[in-house]
């Protein structure tokens, strides 16, 4: 019988088949961890005089509650806050005790955790990879099973490389077409969270199909199985190809010479059978697309850039009436208007969506040669210090300096309002993350999500705007 | 974890969908290394309002919040279910859970229940209207009560049920699988070595 990539993932990690009374015992490949979602787990683990049955399995870095300031004069990233200091400390001594590879504040190999993992090659295809972490389905770009986690079952996975898992459905997301210029992956992900909603990718795990897929580079398949979670997907995959082999070959802990041969090999058994059974399938056409934004508090509260905020008035129902009224309130915003032409006070380019080299590349054209609005502050955080390395040889940093912008340190930075760089109260912010959450980028501030180019064309204006007309 | 069996306890209602764990417990709350704590974080943002639900006189005494679709979306945070349980949550009700936070919450005892749209809003309707109104939650039974009226059926997975009535300790119960997980070692050698 035909299988789909899932399947075919998924049945090769089963340790021991669900019954009617349990749940499949689900092998894990790749256990990604850090600073803010582990402390508990280590604890767990003393307190029961376990071990971390795979060390060499599991990766650590540090990401969330990180500064991203920039470096003193000794070239260390001073770190002022000192709740987050001792939960930085904290993940040095698990890692010590229990002989996790931990990448420190600072150094080469640390960064977002979704950033650091394809990028020195541990995320592989056809792998089991998990995190305590929802932005775990990033890794899912290169056909890996890859999810978030609560605390507790990163001490399962810590213990026995093991995890209990319900059998997700599947859901076919074919996206056929050519994007117009100016029409990123971003406004592909926010399209498709704007169709289904927030919960219409619950108890499911995403494929995305098709040519527009196939198309994008590895970055930005990356941008699209990133926010899988914010459709409530625990994955998304997207099958391995040749782009996805040429992108791997090479880096450091990607298989060399002859086991590079027989993992490609194999990686290419992986994509869905022609046939193969989804339990649902959902068509987006990429010539149709515009870049889109977000008006409100969730991420499938989106539009077309030229689009106008939708009226409670018109909300199916009074539970949903209350919420869009809730939105538009916390947002400060009117109904039946354009979000086209309003104020910006912040944009952000950075987060596991879109801080990889690529995306700040892609920044750096869009602005050479123009200024940040006198009124905006921009900030830009790559992803991780390889990729902030990688942008200084090119000379982005100069590029974003030049025109007014922020160049900082490697980190979540202001996607999650955990570490210096926040919002503040009543500040608007075009932001390249992920969530639009109330308060997520600091307690009162307000976020419209969209795509690098979009954020960039918004600084240069200082006003919400279509970056088509810059193009 | 102790056993969960049947409870009654007063309820509030939070009329609101998509609720995400950043507003259950926002991020600044995360920079703890333990679990204690957190119920002082619950919607702290939310609670700025003095009119906000859980800021009024009975909600230190709830038990049950029932609140709108798509119950704990967003990050994967199980400081979430660590802090209504904190607040003196044990059970929340909605017509639909996301994924992380409902397995999160059936691993700490917080049970998770799923009514239908028409149970849901009668019974943020009842509660809104009477704040002494009382839930009881049957678990063994798969049922819950408002006040004296008949009993609405809820689902769970037969392993959760187990679990929570009986106390039993999910690690355990891989851990006992421990001669699957070595063959299957044994099988399929590490993919990687990130020590190398």
């Amino acid at each position: 019988m035909p299988k789909t990539l899932f399947e075919k993932v998924w049945d090769a990690h089963v340790v021991q088949a669900a019954d009617d009374a349990s749940p499949a015992t689900l092998y894990i490949d790749l256990h990604l961890i850090h600073e803010v979602t582990s402390p508990q787990a280590f604890t767990m683990l003393r307190e029961r005089g376990l071990s971390v049955r795979r060390p060499g399995q599991t990766v650590a870095t540090m990401d969330h509650s990180t500064p991203t300031t920039p470096r003193g004069a000794d070239g260390i990233i001073p770190v002022t806050d000192p709740i987050a200091q001792k939960q930085l400390s904290q993940l040095v001594t698990n890692c010590r005790d229990f002989g996790i590879p931990v990448f420190e504040l600072g150094t080469i190999n640390q960064g977002i955790v979704h950033v650091i993992g394809p990028e020195q090659g541990f995320t592989q295809p056809g792998m089991t990879i998990v995190c305590g972490d929802s932005h775990t389905s990033t890794h899912g770009a290169f056909g890996a099973l890859a999810f978030g986690i609560g605390t507790s079952e990163v001490g399962h996975v810590l213990a026995t490389q093991c995890l209990l898992q319900q059998k997700p459905k599947t859901m076919e997301i074919r996206v056929e077409g050519t994007l117009a210029p100016g029409v990123t992956a971003k406004d592909i992900i926010l399209a498709i969270i704007a169709k289904i909603g927030v919960g219409g990718g619950t108890g499911y795990v995403l494929e995305y199909t098709g040519s527009a897929i196939r198309n994008l580079t590895m970055e930005e398949r990356m941008t699209i199985c990133n926010m899988s979670i914010e459709a409530g997907a625990r994955a998304g995959l997207i099958a391995p190809d040749e782009t996805t082999f040429a992108w791997l070959e090479g880096r450091p802990h990607a298989p060399k010479g002859a086991d590079w041969e027989r993992a490609v090999a194999d990686w290419r058994t992986l994509p869905s059978d022609p046939g193969a059974a989804y339990d649902a399938v959902v068509e987006l056409d990429a010539d149709e697309l515009a870049p889109m934004i977000t008006y409100g508090t969730n991420p499938g509260m989106g539009m077309p850039i030229t689009g106008v905020i939708p009226s409670p008035e018109q909300a199916e129902d009074e539970s949903q009436r209350l919420t869009l009224d809730k939105a538009l309130a916390y947002m400060g915003l009117q109904p039946n208007r354009p979000l086209l032409g309003h104020p910006v006070d912040v944009v952000f380019l950075g987060s596991c969506t879109n801080s990889r080299i690529t995306d700040l590349r892609a920044a750096a054209r869009l602005i050479e040669g123009r200024q940040v609005a006198s009124t905006v502050r921009m900030l830009v955080v790559p992803g991780s210090q390889r990729v902030k390395a990688q942008a200084e040889a090119e000379g982005l940093d100069k590029i974003f300096t030049a025109a007014g912008a922020e160049w900082r340190e490697a980190g979540c930075s202001m996607c999650l309002g955990m570490n210096d760089d926040k919002l503040k109260p009543g500040q608007y912010a075009v932001s390249s993350s992920n969530r639009n959450f109330e308060g997520r980028q600091g307690p009162g501030g307000r976020t419209f999500l969209a795509s690098p180019l979009t954020v960039v064309a918004s600084a240069v204006n200082g006003v919400v705007s279509d970056v088509r007309e810059m193009l | 974890m102790e056993p969960i069996t049947t409870f009654t306890a007063l309820a509030v209602a939070l009329p609101i969908e998509n609720i995400d764990t950043d507003q259950i417990i926002p991020a600044r709350y995360l920079k703890v290394t333990d679990k204690n704590g957190l119920g002082e974080g619950l919607f702290a943002e939310w609670r700025n309002d003095p009119e906000f639900v859980l800021n009024q006189p009975q909600a230190r005494e709830a038990g049950i919040l029932v609140a709108g679709n798509n119950f704990g979306c967003g990050s994967s945070r199980e400081h979430a279910p660590w802090a209504l349980l904190g607040f003196g949550f044990r059970a929340v009700v909605s017509t639909y859970f996301a994924d992380i936070f409902k397995n999160n919450s059936l691993k700490n005892g917080l049970l998770p229940i799923v009514v239908d749209p028409d149970t849901l809003a009668h019974l943020i309707a009842t509660v809104a209207r009477d704040p002494e109104s009382e839930i009881t939650v049957d678990l063994a039974n798969q049922q819950l009560r408002l006040n004296d009226e008949a009993p609405v059926a809820f689902p769970i997975d037969a392993f959760s049920k187990h679990c929570l009535l009986h106390g039993v300790d999910q690690l355990g119960y891989i851990q006992a699988q421990e001669a699957a997980i070595a063959a299957y070692e044994a099988r399929h050698p590490a993919r990687l070595n990130s020590l190398a």
